[in-house]
């Protein structure tokens, strides 16, 4: 039994067989050739090698672009090993001395070499991994197949790998996927946040799980503690499966709430709406009883493909969520590409700062035909119901300005062609940078609602890279400058007469869900597994109480001091929450 | 054609292990000359990075170099210069 620490991004219990990705395993049954068939196997060889090289260079360029370039370097003996000419010569005297398919002569050096690593001294017999590594890519190669994906299991899972992708993501099998382990990343990660979207309990930061876990083991995930354990004994496997029996109660005894209002105790309704990525997610939305979709992130489309999706693509896909949501409103937000996200794997020259790169409102704003079809699927598809356009990182009033008026050109567009939609479709911006919240008047007079990121705000505000372990304790809305930042916004809404949101992780979280009652949010947009638990925090408080304990919270100069103080007070209302 | 052949000691504290095997295996890609390194009774090719992990070559070990060629006199000074300095790994731990 092996206990393994990260920090726990989204929350439940799960037991079940780890899949290590990027571990496959392949059985070379021995196959002889004829000796005509030498010259293609060594071909065919040549060609998997080639192949190999271009994958490990692509993985150690966006290693070095995501981790770093020290860590990069970890594949520098990957690409040795298949430069290595002398290697090759083995393999193909193999192949023609032996008369012996590519696959087999593979099988048979690499094979020979592990063996003699294994007898070395420790460190030294860590290459073997490597080397297996090397085996595994080049006889997957020589199969023709990709690499291996999580889009058909077939059984529940947990998924160790070193980071998922938001395209492995993407295409993941997400049935079959019952928790996520990582070595990388924050608890505000793409991959964080999908799992949280789904309900897939997930622990990141786990620094170097890929090396101590093997597919097929058994594992215990604890979402809540940011645990893993891996091989669990007997009284472990009890212990959890009484607290997971506990905690699938206390959910199904949220049930219950969902057909009842999201309304505090003296009355005061809140609108409770639930973020998506996948248009699947809206019956959850649905069933957890949101009372329409908030956030509709839209980028999915774009990711885990390689050619970019058509117009009817992204109407299709708008309409199935417009019509399931049945004249509930649906908060369309445009394309969020970049950062951790979709362009820097495409880009020739990955950007130094990603996130204060050319991304999302930005990236649109220089890719007009893209971002005009988007807008043009979303004005065709906003006739089926209750529509509204959200546009991110927004960072001043041109950017605004101009993203309307191409808004208004597109809509002239399908008058021209008689094409329906709707013309007066309300239009808000996300305010997650600095600029945009301390300027929020003028920006209220443009638009028709403000939505706050809080992820990006508190990373903007606070100098923190939101999915950079290493920084990830510094990264906490609770900090008195984005709180600050967070009451502006809403007073100025108010004054304005606009409404508010907020989308960020923060909405989902109980332990912010009085101050930001009492900071004056009416409406919470959060992952669709947590609505209930809003819902019940909600319906448990007065806006007397709420104000009470933002007044307190201004008191405080510090993050820990409030993160405290908010979790003692949620913890006394809601208990079952923060673990009895 | 020269023949040169020199005796150096592995002096970092992991040995030719991934890292600096990879860049031994570089430098000796930049010359011309046939390098081998020979351990014992255990003779390598120094250009290819599966062969020289072969060696196990840990603090302490002493090789020989040897190199056939126009440039050996250069490929052996570099080499030996590159594992006498420990890879630039001596200071740490």
């Amino acid at each position: 039994m092996k206990q393994n620490r990260g920090i726990g991004v989204s929350p439940g219990i799960t037991i079940a067989e780890v899949v290590v990705l990027g571990g496959e395993e392949y059985d070379v049954p021995h196959q002889e050739i004829a000796p005509e068939a030498v010259r293609d196997e060594q071909d065919r060889l040549t060609a998997a090698i080639k192949k190999s090289q271009k994958e490990i260079f692509d993985l150690q360029e966006s290693t070095a672009g995501k981790i770093g370039v020290e860590a990069a370097r970890i594949f520098d003996f990957h690409v040795g090993l298949l430069l290595d000419k002398l290697l090759l010569n083995r393999f193909c005297s193999t192949i023609d001395q032996e008369r012996i398919a590519a696959e087999c002569a593979v099988a048979k050096v690499l094979g020979e070499y592990a063996k003699e690593f294994h007898d070395m001294p420790t460190y030294l017999a860590e290459r073997v991994k490597d080397v297996y590594d090397i085996e595994e890519r080049l006889l997957r190669n020589l199969s023709g197949r990709e690499p291996q994906t999580l889009s058909d299991l077939g059984r529940d899972v947990i998924v160790v790998a070193h980071d998922m992708t938001p395209s492995q993501t993407a295409m993941a099998d997400r049935r079959h996927i019952r928790g996520i382990a990582i070595d990388a990343g924050g608890a505000t990660s793409h991959t964080a946040i999908v799992a949280k979207a789904l309900g897939i309990p997930a622990i990141v930061g786990l620094e170097n799980i890929t090396a101590s876990a093997a597919s097929g083991d058994m594992a215990i995930l604890d979402g809540n503690n940011g645990l893993l354990i891996l091989n669990p004994d007997e009284d472990a496997l009890a212990k959890y499966k009484t607290i997971a029996r506990q905690q699938s109660d206390f959910v199904h005894s949220l049930d219950s709430l969902c057909r009842l209002p999201a309304i505090t105790r003296d009355g005061h309704e809140i609108e409770l709406f639930g973020n998506i990525e996948f248009p699947e997610e809206v019956a959850t939305v649905l069933t957890k009883g949101g009372g329409g979709v908030g956030l509709y992130r839209t980028e999915f489309l774009y990711l885990g493909r390689d050619t970019a999706p058509s117009e009817d693509d992204q109407y299709e896909a708008y309409c199935h969520v417009i019509r399931e949501c049945n004249s509930k409103p649906v908060v369309i937000r445009t394309l969020d590409l970049g950062a951790d996200k979709y362009t820097q794997e495409r880009a020739r020259n990955p950007e130094r700062n990603p996130f204060l790169g050319c991304r999302s409102i930005r990236y649109c704003l220089q890719n007009l035909p893209m971002f005009r079809q988007q807008l043009r699927a979303i004005l065709r598809a906003s006739v089926e119901g209750d529509v509204r356009i959200l546009f991110p990182l927004i960072t001043n009033l041109t950017e605004l300005r101009q993203a309307k008026m191409i808004v208004r050109d597109v809509c002239e567009d399908l008058e021209d062609e008689g094409i329906d939609h709707n013309p007066d479709l309300s239009i808000g911006i996300m305010v997650e940078v600095p600029s945009v919240a301390l300027q929020a008047d003028a920006f209220a007079r443009e638009v028709d609602f403000f939505s706050i990121g809080t992820n990006d705000l508190t990373q903007y505000t606070l100098a923190v890279d939101r999915v950079n372990e290493r920084v990830a304790p510094l990264f906490t809305p609770s900090h008195p400058a984005v709180l600050r930042l967070i009451r502006e916004v809403i007073r100025t809404g108010q004054q304005h007469n606009i409404p508010v949101s907020l989308c960020g992780e923060m909405a989902g979280s109980p332990m912010y869900t009085l101050i930001l009652l009492g900071l004056g949010l009416r409406r919470f947009s959060c992952a669709p597994p947590m609505i209930p638990e809003i819902k019940k925090m909600i319906r448990s408080v007065t806006i007397q109480q709420a104000m009470e304990v933002a007044r307190q919270v201004s008191r405080f100069d510090t993050d820990a001091e409030i993160s405290n103080y908010l979790r003692a007070t949620a913890r006394k209302i809601m208990p079952e929450v923060f673990g009895g | 054609m020269p023949l040169l052949e020199q005796d150096v000691e592995v002096v970092n504290k992991f040995g030719l292990h991934a890292r600096p095997a990879m860049t031994l295996v570089q430098q000796a890609g930049q010359f011309a000359s046939k390098i081998e390194i020979i351990k014992d009774d255990l003779t390598v090719d120094a250009k290819s990075i599966m062969s020289v992990m072969r060696l196990a070559a840990t603090k302490g070990t002493v090789l020989s170099l040897r190199a056939e060629g126009a440039d050996a006199s250069d490929a052996i000074g570099a080499l030996v210069e590159l594992i006498a300095s420990g890879f630039g790994e001596l200071d740490q731990a």
